[in-house]
């Protein structure tokens, strides 16, 4: 019975359908799985007893054959920077370490209302910021490709690394995760699932501590792209609590069978800045692999040029530590939070709550922030680095002239080493990690990063396929078809 | 640009000598003026003002992390509608920023304003300056008005001696700063502005101007300078709470004889604010035109502009017939002007006679009971019935404020029934007086006899006798004749 959690949404929901099984023993084998699977770390906190309750609801609606939708009784995770209702949300920091917010957040809510059973809150780098998972006062998770031992592991990747781990060993049949510069699709990459990340404001923020207002997104991560459709139909949609969600009425996705698409005359774009000394060879083989499976299968594959692509990379740093900068000057210790043991001025309080209450990686990005907002420096770096995303996104407006899609690498490699990636700073990783997944965020454009295949040493190698905004339904599409053809091999078939 | 909160250094001008006289001094204005909504500017927490402490707060409102900025659309269309008022430019696209500084109130360790583009900029005010104390007749100056723009309020820091307390009920209302230019040469006028924009937000509904509950606050900046010479070093004073507070802080300013500048902050260097785009909101577009596609169009508002200050003063004079000064006085009070226009419409009457009454004797007796025009208890109508009455001579000047006394003092009565009961009625019989008159001749021969050998001052005291033994109510204009013709009589 197990083995059920290693299946799709539309199968567990066939088999709830039928009374196959219960929503209740679902839960319990998910439960179970979650316990079996602790090491890889992927939860900061299960959530059992609201997983029961939500649970227990379910099965009745299930008992009177009214489920609410196809994801009533579906386990999920929830990254946890996303606020949950009477739930610790910590952001993996020390700032929020005991904060338990009153609202749940619109993604939250949505899924909720929906059915869905939350397992756990899962593991991220402190505050979104970074790319492997490896900054959580929790410690590290690891990846289940490739594991030895506490020593020898390779990262999940990030910053959703949590999120990934939970849906890579299915614990969870899909999980909610963020994406500022990469953080859903990265460790999605890494861990060999679907990861998505929509068009900017197609799903709503609100209840999302942001990293990067203007880039985040609520990300979907997933085994299957049909599954990955089903989350999003239950959480898209204008929401009057975000001002920047589309307020166009959002239209469910419905995917044809794989085998009734057909991709003629579809074109499929490779740009060519894509291409980077740090790209592996492995890497690069699976993206022309692809494409010439994309284009034997009728569609028009074109070299196309997004000459600002390198510039993405210095721009989103200056965006992102100006944001952080602003967006975490509400920590002081006073309305909520981590508070020092500090009275003797209100300053004090401050300064101390804040050196203790965040990590060397928020700190850095924090001053550096505040060193660009400087009046003197505003031109110079932050008004520039707005020039240079619009320059990104007029990349993108122009490139959609001439194709549809871009396929690209998601990672330039395989998940690293966990030993050889401390080596590096959160910064140069960062770098490195988010150089084909970033320039989406600053154009807005949805993304999602589909699993092809194993590399030599057994590691998953995925691509990235991006659209004009809002192109999600083709987008999906396209992802299922490539899907369908590469038959990546889930870690779950092994389980 | 600052809220409350926010404590900033108040320099006292250096640079002021004794020679008073050869000093010019120019001062500019900056208002926050609270816009009179039900909920706060980017969330849906009441702003009640007596509300209990902390109660008046919603989870943005302590910047819980993840909550979100909606933008209040009515302070949208109060801001644009006062900026009309002030014949501003509605800049059909503005921009929210974050202005970052650390302080116990303002949770999000910034505030949301406009810096980049406000909501309207360009505008002018023409008022009229009148202090009847200070100034012989009043005189008209025009002001220019930089910007308008909305931004949240901060919330409230209470410092007990050993621990702070902190009320976010304040923190997010929303404010309009409008931001004058320096065009004022001194206090009078800055308070005339002020008192200006009373009257126009007061009649446009979109604030209070409520001083002592801080839903209008006034900076001023002030410049000295020597004719003919560059601006001295600028002083803010910072939240003036009252239209006196203006003039006062104003002269003491002037009035410096000390060369030193006073600071209140320890640290004299200039706040970096690090501003930056709020990235939560999307540009704020104003429709103009025909077009208006779901999103606020001033022309439409500029369609529900009432009457504003500066129209009703030149309707009570051309339509009206009242003097400068009586529609300056009249508008500056809207509960007394409210009076006079009820009062008129109950039926025509001399309306500067009506329009002193008002301000000069009801003035009075309201000011010796401590009263204002708005706790008036009777209709407004019997204070137009009284000046009807003196008009037509039924009453003298002296029994209507009689009777506006006993209409003060409470009760149902009408102007007349007061009148009859008391017996006051003026006695303008012909007849009757030159009966009256001539008993008094006959009896105060003293007087008569006086008057007779050249003293002039007799007369009047004839004029007295009669009203003491009338109880005031001789037609004293009818007696006066009667006298003079009865006395010169006597003469020959």
């Amino acid at each position: 019975m197990d083995k059920i959690l290693n299946t799709n949404i539309k199968i567990v929901f066939r088999l709830l359908a039928e009374k196959a099984i219960t929503v209740n023993q679902l839960t319990d084998i998910a439960l179970k799985r979650a316990q079996e699977y602790k090491k890889y770390n992927p939860f900061i906190t299960i959530t059992e007893n609201l997983a029961r309750k939500q649970s227990n609801l379910s099965q009745e609606r299930h008992e009177k054959d009214k489920p609410i939708s196809e994801l009533d009784g579906i386990p999920i995770a929830i990254k946890d920077n996303f606020c949950t209702k009477e739930v610790v949300t910590t952001c993996a920091s020390k700032m929020l370490e005991n904060f338990i917010p009153t609202y749940n957040a619109t993604v939250v809510e949505r899924l909720e209302q929906n059915g869905t059973v939350l397992i756990g809150k899962s593991n991220l780098d402190q505050f979104a910021m970074g790319s492997g998972t490896v900054d959580s006062i929790f410690g590290p998770s690891k990846n289940i490709w490739g594991y030895q031992d506490d020593d020898n592991f390779h990262i999940t990747g990030g910053s959703s690394g949590g999120s990934s781990i939970a849906v890579a060993t299915g614990i969870c049949y899909g999980a909610i995760g963020s994406d500022t510069g990469g953080s859903t699709r990265n460790p999605a990459s890494y861990c060999g699932i679907v990861g998505l990340k929509p068009t900017y404001g197609l799903v709503s923020r609100y209840g999302l501590i942001p990293l990067v207002n203007s880039m985040d997104v609520p990300g979907i991560l997933t085994r299957t792209v049909d599954d990955c459709v089903s989350i999003l139909n239950g959480i898209a949609g204008y929401d009057q609590n975000d001002s920047t969600s589309i307020s166009k009425p959002y239209k469910k996705i419905r995917l044809p069978p794989a085998q009734k698409m057909t991709l003629k005359d579809l074109k499929i774009g490779i740009p060519k800045e894509y291409y980077n000394e740090h790209l592996s060879q492995a890497v690069y083989d699976t993206w022309n692999e692809v494409a010439n499976i994309l284009q034997s299968s009728g569609a028009v594959i074109k070299e196309v040029s997004m000459p600002n692509t390198e510039h993405s990379i210095v721009c989103y740093s200056i965006l992102n530590q100006c944001e952080v900068a602003s967006n975490m000057s509400r920590y002081d210790g006073v309305e909520y939070g981590y508070r020092a043991e500090e009275n003797s001025s209100t300053d004090k309080l401050y300064a101390t709550s804040r050196s203790e209450g965040f990590n060397e990686v928020v700190r850095n990005r924090i001053l550096t922030g505040n060193f660009f907002l400087l009046t003197r420096n505003y031109e110079k770096y932050f008004n520039k680095a707005l020039k240079v995303r619009r320059m990104i996104a007029d990349d993108f407006h122009k490139v959609w002239e001439e194709v549809q899609l871009l396929l690209t690498p998601t990672t330039l490699t395989t998940a690293p080493l966990y030993k050889d990636f401390v080596q590096k700073t959160n910064r140069d990783q960062c770098a490195l990690q988010d150089y084909c997944t970033q320039p989406a965020n600053m154009a807005g454009v949805p993304a999602i990063s589909i699993p092809i295949k194993l590399s030599p040493e057994g590691l998953p190698i995925s691509l990235q396929l991006m659209g004009r905004n809002l192109s999600e339904p083709m987008l999906l599409a396209v992802a299922k078809y490539i899907e369908n053809i590469v038959q990546f091999p889930h870690y779950v078939n092994n389980i | 640009m600052l809220p409350s909160g926010y404590r900033v250094s108040k320099r006292v001008c250096s640079n002021i000598a004794n020679k008073r006289s050869k000093w010019k001094s120019v001062v500019g204005l900056e208002v926050h003026a609270q816009i009179q909504s039900k909920s706060k500017l980017f969330s849906g927490a009441p702003t009640k003002f007596s509300a209990p402490i902390n109660s008046n707060v919603c989870l943005f409102d302590m910047a819980i992390p993840g909550t979100l900025p909606v933008l209040n659309k009515y302070c949208v269309e109060a801001g644009v509608l006062t900026a009309l008022a002030l014949n501003c430019q509605i800049n059909p696209v503005s921009y929210f920023d974050r202005k970052h500084y650390f302080y116990a109130d303002m949770p999000a360790g910034y505030q949301i304003t406009q810096q980049r583009a406000p909501l309207a900029q360009n505008g002018s005010l023409e008022f009229n300056v009148f202090t009847p104390a200070v100034h012989k007749s009043s005189y008209k100056t025009k002001v220019g008005i930089k910007q308008l723009q909305l931004e949240q309020d901060s919330g409230k820091s209470l410092h007990d001696f050993d621990r702070s307390l902190i009320d976010l009920n304040r923190a997010g209302i929303p404010l309009m700063e409008v931001v004058f230019e320096p065009d004022l040469t001194d206090g009078e006028e800055a308070a005339a502005l002020i008192k200006e924009l009373i009257g126009i937000l007061q009649r446009l509904q979109t604030c209070s101007c409520k001083m002592e509950e801080g839903a209008l606050r006034v900076d001023a900046n002030v410049s000295v300078n020597k004719e003919g010479e560059p601006l001295g070093t600028r002083t803010e004073i910072k939240n003036i709470a009252s239209v006196k507070g203006i003039i006062l802080n104003e002269t003491r300013a002037w009035n410096a004889e000390k060369k030193v500048t006073v600071p209140m902050r320890d640290k004299e260097v200039q706040q970096d604010y690090r501003y930056m785009p709020e990235p939560n909101l999307p540009p704020l577009h104003i429709a103009m035109g025909p077009v208006s596609f779901g999103s606020i169009n001033a022309d439409k508002i500029k369609e529900t502009l009432p009457e504003l200050p500066e129209q009703a003063r030149r309707r009570l004079r051309d339509e009206l017939g009242l003097t400068l000064e009586q529609s300056i006085i009249l508008v500056n009070d809207n509960d007394l002007l409210n009076i006079f226009e009820v009062a008129l419409s109950s039926g025509p009457m001399n309306t500067i006679l009506f329009a002193n009454f008002l301000i000069n004797d009801l003035y009075t007796a309201l000011n010796k009971l401590d009263l204002e025009v708005k706790d008036l208890g009777f209709k407004p109508t019997f204070l137009g019935d009284i000046v009807k009455l003196v008009e037509k001579g039924e009453i003298s000047r002296n029994t209507a404020k009689l009777v506006l006394d006993e209409l003060l003092k409470g009760g149902t009565n009408s102007p007349i029934e007061i009148i009859e009961k008391n017996n006051w009625k003026q006695i303008s019989d012909e007849a009757e007086l030159i009966k009256i008159c001539e008993s008094i001749i006959n009896d105060e021969e003293k007087i008569v006899k006086d008057y007779l050998s050249g003293k002039q001052k007799a007369f009047k005291a004839l004029l007295g006798v009669v009203s003491r033994k009338t109880q005031n109510r001789a037609n004293m204009t009818k007696c006066n004749e009667i006298f003079k013709k009865l006395l010169s009589k006597r003469i020959k």
